[in-house]
Order: structure tokens, then sequence, then C-alpha cells
């Protein structure tokens, strides 16, 4: 099943109401089972409809007990290889392993500010209810994003 | 108030000004500049907006953008003009979109990627010697951000190369922040929108569920954006086991945003419009980067690249074969004759274009350039890195197959299906005084603006991103511009509506009922059987996507008949899913994470069915590629260089087709090389 939870890697989130990848999953197949019975594994989560996963790894990537991977789509893919990825706060490290052996090791940054320290607003321009006509966005002035245009390009204008 | 039970949901009643469906880049972008705006308003009215934002899962990773990607498709740049975009975007759609829309889109969209390398979104840069440097990379070396002059790394014309593992998780942080936790509600899937009582052609809000407890929730809004992406699944794909969770577009994209806006009266256009991504077989990963940035080609299995072989076949379709860049439909057409002839598999050859790149690299660069064709994969498509591990595929040293996937339905890749809506006022587009067009329902308005930007034709009802029809190739960036241009317009909407009081055009205790019927179909009838999965009392959710598939792909040009129909089978296609359209109402949710799946394919039902309409009421083959109408094989510019539209009546369950005039507001010759010669 694509993504799959390690036994004995789960720890439910320790007991709390919902899981970190019941939180993240954007297709709600990630699922704790509580007392165990729909698993045998009481206090584990699981993927509850494998064949709906996109492989996404957003519950891979943000699970605490790294007890998240994935065995490739079975009616696709031929068993043995893994990709795995460790994310941390401003990069994504890769293992790669292919069915034969070989491995590849691969890092790549993700972000280049820290998590959560974006100020949305800061320095940026009060608009006046007045400008809601005009067209663009707000920072228009600001951000050196907007592309005027060669009027003579409008036919009809 | 006591909890709610599965059987017996608790209601939760809530009024706003303005509501959000969806947390994907449009809803994320509609968001950021709303709030601002609304800032705005409360300082200098007094006025105290009531706002929030409702998401089926969870923002950091909700919509397309969820898993990453690996590149921005639409960055305008100081060099281009937003004309050029326009020019693109028609020509990549067979000359049927709306140039108002592109343009302001393409004048516009460069402000959101300035913000979100602001906020932390890795971009790539060339520096003085035009040398790459990965986004972080370039930060230390001090290159300048876009904003400043910096130059991105192009891998095409309009597409710029980022580190966007965490895009999505970047941009929902910003519109999160702007927002404010308390203007959030995750794992709600709204399902069905509401009319005004007094005023039919107007929104009065939107009924959902929370897929976590058992409550339902009642939201009346003066307006609503309505942005829940684009539809995946309504045809049968080609991997039927695990692998159909493998969908090229997230597999969580229902057509929610289609078949709830149709539900609410609003104008669709271009229903009959879909893409056929060609990619990297079974993983469907992403190509743009393999033909772009490392220039390699496709060829049929004895080696032949069939976009030379076969370019005559361009000549069928004047003017867009003549088009300096044929259509990405146009594309597969000169594939598929590869294919339907039995020269396949169809391979991209990694092999050549990796070992002639290494013949002016250093070893330094080939592993940097190996890195850069994996992380290609790794930021948008790791699926695709299972299968070549599981292949045992190095793409240094073996090739890949490239394949034509299953039909999607979307507005914002390159797609244009969706809802008209109103565009800006300042680009010459026809306005009302342009004369009447015969066929279009006297309801809808004239021209192409009708008050407020991204406004459907129901009063309050806005769209964004995959729901904007007739103006593809937004992609993520685009999408939150066009969020961010809508947002404006609705504020202006909800303070010139400020006295209109709302009321809905059903009871709470019924819109109760209609949503969790699934739920009452099975606790009704589940003791009948000892089996709960086969009842004649209800369908499961499951089974009745297997039949909808089924349906589309063996009558309505799947893959099953190389995306080949006709009249006589879109006529056997219309008898059936007006029965599955019937039979949806006996679908059966034994649980919430049920009654999800239940009513997202109700919304697949809907938007297969304008799908199928659309076709049908098109008499030519628009899109040679992505489908064929073979008793119209042909595109006729003198009957049918036009949008085709519809509105569909919820009483009566029927669709209205019509035409609308489609007018260029950029010059397109220059598009077209000279005609072949006869």
């Amino acid at each position: 099943m694509p993504t799959f939870v390690r036994t004995e890697k789960c720890d439910g989130c320790k007991g709390q109401d919902k899981t970190a990848c019941m939180y993240i999953c954007p297709h709600d197949l990630m699922k704790l089972d509580k007392d165990g019975s729909e698993t045998g594994h009481a206090m584990r989560a699981f993927n509850q409809e494998p064949e709906q996963c996109w492989e996404c790894y957003s519950c891979v990537k943000i699970c605490p007990q790294s007890a998240i991977e994935v065995r490739h789509y079975a009616d696709i893919v031929p068993l043995g290889g893994s990709v795995q990825p460790l994310r941390g706060s401003d990069s994504i490290m890769w293992t790669i392993k292919f069915r034969n052996g070989n491995m590849k090791r691969f890092k790549f940054p993700i972000r280049t500010t820290s998590e959560g320290s974006i100020d949305p607003y800061g320095n940026k321009p009060m608009p006046k209810v007045a400008e809601l006509t005009v067209d663009g966005v707000y920072t228009k002035a600001v951000m050196g994003g907007f592309r005027a245009g060669n009027p003579a390009e409008l036919i009809r204008k | 108030m006591s909890e709610g039970t599965f059987g017996n949901p608790r209601i939760v009643e809530e009024e706003l000004d303005i509501l959000l469906i969806g947390g994907g880049m449009a809803c994320c972008g509609a968001a950021y500049e709303m709030m601002r705006w609304a800032e705005a308003v409360k300082a200098e009215q007094g006025i105290d907006l009531k706002i929030k934002l409702v998401d089926k899962a969870a923002m950091d990773r909700s919509g397309a953008v969820a898993q990453g990607l690996s590149a921005i498709n639409t960055y305008i740049g100081s060099e281009q003009d937003p004309a050029d975009y326009a020019r693109m975007v028609s020509n990549d759609l067979m000359g049927i979109t709306r140039d108002d829309l592109a343009y302001d889109l393409g004048r516009n969209v460069d402000d959101s990627v300035h913000l979100f390398e602001e906020w932390g979104l890795p971009i790539w840069k060339t520096d003085a010697s035009g040398v790459r440097h990965d986004g972080a990379d370039s930060i230390k070396e001090g290159l300048p951000l876009l904003k400043d002059g910096g130059k991105p790394v192009r891998s095409g014309k309009w597409q710029i190369m980022i580190n966007g593992e965490s895009y999505k998780w970047i941009v929902a942080e910003a519109a999160k922040k702007a927002l404010g936790l308390s203007r959030i509600e995750e794992r709600i899937f709204i399902v069905k929108l509401v009319n005004d009582k007094n005023d039919a052609g107007r929104i009065a809000g939107a009924v959902g569920f929370s897929v976590r407890d058992n409550t339902l929730h009642i939201y009346k809004a003066k307006a609503i954006m309505l942005a829940a992406g684009g539809c995946v699944n309504l045809f049968r794909p080609r991997s039927v086991g695990e692998g159909q969770g493998r969908a090229w577009y997230p597999v969580w994209n229902a057509g929610s945003t289609y078949a709830m806006a149709a539900e609410a009266g609003a104008e669709m256009t271009m229903m009959e419009n879909r893409f056929v991504p060609a990619r990297f077989k079974d993983g469907y990963g992403p190509v743009g980067a393999w033909f772009l940035l490392f220039k390699a080609k496709a060829t049929n299995a004895y080696g032949e690249d069939y976009m030379t072989k076969n370019k005559e076949m361009l000549n069928d379709y004047p003017p867009y074969g003549q088009a300096a860049v044929p259509a990405s439909c146009l594309r597969n057409h000169l594939m598929l004759k590869e294919m339907k002839e039995g020269r396949g598999p169809i391979y991209m050859d990694t092999v050549t274009a990796l070992a002639k790149l290494r013949e002016t690299l250093s070893p330094k660069e080939v592993k940097h350039l190996e890195a850069e064709a994996w992380e290609d994969f790794l930021d948008m498509c790791i699926g695709q890195c299972g299968i070549w591990v599981g292949e045992n595929i190095e793409p240094e040293k073996k090739m890949s197959e490239l394949m034509p996937t299953e039909p999607y339905l979307l507005g914002s890749h390159s797609g244009c299906c969706g809802i008209w809506v109103s565009g800006p006022t300042d680009v010459g587009a026809p306005t009302a005084a342009d004369p009447e067009e015969d066929g279009v329902p006297a309801h809808l308005p004239r021209g192409w603006n009708w008050g407020y930007r991204s406004m459907t034709t129901v009063k309050g009802l806005f769209t964004a991103g995959d729901g904007v029809g007739a103006s593809g190739h937004k992609f993520s960036s685009g999408s939150h511009t066009e969020g961010r241009l809508a947002s404006k317009a609705m504020v202006k909407y909800a303070l010139d509506n400020k006295d209109w009081k709302v009321e809905l055009d059903t009871p709470a205790a019924q819109l109760a009922e209609e949503i969790y019927q699934p739920v009452r179909n099975f606790l009704e009838h589940k003791n009948y059987t000892t089996a709960i999965d086969v009842n004649p009392n209800y369908i499961t959710p499951k089974m009745l996507q297997f039949r909808l598939q089924k349906i589309m792909d063996e009558y309505v040009a799947g893959v099953g008949t190389y995306y080949n129909t006709n009249d006589k089978m879109l006529a056997v296609a219309e008898e059936k899913l007006e029965m599955l359209k019937e039979d949806a109402k006996k679908m059966r949710a034994k649980d919430l994470h049920e009654l999800l799946r239940a009513w997202e394919n109700y919304h697949r039902i809907i938007t297969a069915e304008a799908h199928m309409k659309h076709i049908q009421f098109r008499e030519e083959s628009r899109y040679p590629g992505f489908y064929y109408r073979t008793d119209k094989n042909f595109v006729d510019e003198k009957n049918w260089h036009c949008f085709v539209n519809s509105i569909y009546d919820k009483n009566s369950k029927k669709w209205t087709c019509f035409k609308r005039k489609h007018v260029d507001l950029v010059d397109k010759s220059k598009l077209f090389k000279a005609a072949a010669p006869h």
C-alpha cells in the first residue's frame, strides 16, 4: 500500500486526539486505530484507503517518529526500491535505494527563511478603500512585479 | 450544545460577509490580499468584515501544490509583454481563450512570485557568467532577488526553476498569518452552495460537513470564493489498482468547483476542454525540464523523432498547426499516430540528452546536473522516483517511457474549462453595449464585464485558479494572483451589499437531510444483507466511481478508445450518466470518510456530465490529440471559433449549451508562420 506505517516506530502521536499524519494528509487517508479493532495494532496510525494515495509524502515528511515509508504502487512497480526523505527546517535529505542495491543521496534547500518567520504585511503599504476598483494588487508599487505592457498591443482599445 | 452523533449530526450555523472555499494557491492568494483590504476598510470606515476560509484538508499541504513543485510555470519577467503571454495561452488552447483574463493575469502575476521569494521560497538564479545557482546558494552568494533585477533560471520561455518542496507550506504560512487562525476551519468539506430566497440569481451560503466530528456547517455569506480545484478520476485511469491514486493532477480534486457552481446556476465555459498530459509513463513525472532544460528528445520505439517525422500532420489544422510552438494537443496528436500504428513505446531519450550535456560540463557540473534531474521529480512527483528505483532506471543509462494519460479537467494548468467570469474593464473587452447574441439565455450578462472582477454570473459568487474558464496556463503563481485580483472585487461587493439581508432558499433541516442522505441510506439498510458492501438498496461511492469511469472511458473519449468518440457514443453516455446521477442519491456512507467520498463522486458526475454535453454540442474536434469527435473530425474555424458555454438548472437537472462569440484583444497573427501552400 503506497504509504505504510512501521508498527514499532509509530507511537500514535502519544495519545493526542489526532496524529500528525491525520492532520496533514490532503486526502483524509491516515487514521488512528485507537483500540486496535481495525488493524490489530492499538494506538497506531494506518492508511485507510491505499489505492487513493497520491504518494505526495506529506505524512512521511511530517511524522515525528519517521514511522511512515512508501512501498510504491504494487500494480506498477517492482519491489525492493525505496525513496525516503528527512525534512529539516531549511533543507530536505533524500536517500534513494534502487532494486539492484544502488544508492543515491541528495540534499536540496526548501526555504531561505525560518519557519514561522513570515511577516505578511511588514513594510507593505496600507491601501485606500477608494483604490478597490483600480486594477492590480495592493503591492503593485513596491514589489516590482507589475508589467504594464505596450498599450499598442491591445488592438481593440 | 450537545454533541452530534453519526446518525444525528449537530448543525452549526454561521453568518459571514465573505466565505472562501478551498485552501489551495487561489484561496491563499485571495486570503492574503483580502485581509489587507479588510484592514483598510476597518481603518477608514469602521466596518469589521466577517471573513472565513474553509478547507477540506490542511492548508499547509492542500491543493495541487501540496507535494511541492520544481518550477513556477508563469513568470513574465521584465523582458516579455503581457500580450505575449495572452498569445501563448491562446495558441496552446487552439485559439479559444479570453485575452482579457490572460492579459490581466500576465501583468500582475510577477508580484506574487516576488512575494514568494521574500517569504522564503528558494528561486534559482543565473549569475553574470551564466552559471546556475540553487535558490539557497544564490541568497548566500548575494545574488539579487528577482524584485531587484535578479536573473531567474529559465527552463522555458515562461518557466523559472525553484527548490519548491515547501512551496505550498510557505504560501500557506503567509495566508494563515494574514487571516489569523480564528478565521480558518480545516477538514470541513463544502458540498453545496445555496442561492438566496429573495433572489435566485444571487449566492446566499454554502453547506458542508466536518470529516472529523459529526457536525454539519451552514454558512451564510454575501460573497463566496469557490476555488476547490479541477477534476481528477472522472475517467478510468490507466492504472486501476493501487496505482489509481497516482493521478497526474491531485487525486483529491473532485470537480467540486464546477459541480457546485453549475448547481448554483453559474454560466460554465469550455467544459469540453480537457488536458491529456504526455508524461513519464505510470509515475506521471514532469517532462518540462527534460525537454526544455536538458534538451531531451522524445522518440518512437525505433528512435525516430515523431515531431519531425509527422510534422506534415500539423498542416491539417491551420492556422494552429503553423504556430512556432504547436499546441500541446497537437503534439499529442503526432505522438498518438506512432502509438496507434504500433511503433510504441514512446521514449524520452534521457541518455543522449545527458551525454550531450556532459560533453561541455565539468565533473562537478555533471554531478549538479544529475541532482537537478532527480530534484525535478523529488520536488513534485516522488512517485516517479519510486518507479525509477523499482525498475533500476538511472536516466543517464536507461531511457524512460512516455505516455499520454487519462483526461483531466482543469482551468489553471494547460486546460481551460471552468466558469465564465467578469473580466477587467481596461483592455478592450466586449461590453454590455455589444449586441445581444443569439441563443444566450436572456438572464445572462452581455459583454465580458459585469461589475466585479472574477465574479461568476451568480451575484456574489466568485472564483479563481481552476475555477476560471477560458484562460489556462496560470499554474501556481497565476492562481495565487487570480485569487488576489478577485479578493478586491469581493471586498467591494461585500461593502456595496452591506445592507442586503441574506436568506437561504432552503431550510437548514432540509439541507442537513440532503447532505446526510448517504448516511441515512446506510443506517436504514445495512442489516438487510450479511455483507455490507453488496446491498440492493444502496451503492458504495467506490463502485459508483468505477461506473462513472467506465462510462467516460468507453463512450466519452477516454484512453480505452484512443480518445475517440462520436455522436452515437455520446448519446449512449448521456443516457447512462442520467441513470448514474439518479443512483447517486442511493450512495451509502458507512463513516464520515465515506461521506467525503460520496460527495466527491457526486461532484465528479456533474462535472463529467458537463464535459459530455459540451463535447456533444461542439460539432468539431477542437483539440486533436486530447479528444476526437470521429463524426466531425476537423477543426471548423468558420462555425466553431467561439466559446461553448452552458447553464445547469438544478430543478429540472438539465443542461442548456449555447455559443458565445470569441474576440481577439491582442493580435494573434504573430504566432503563425505563413500557411503551407496546397
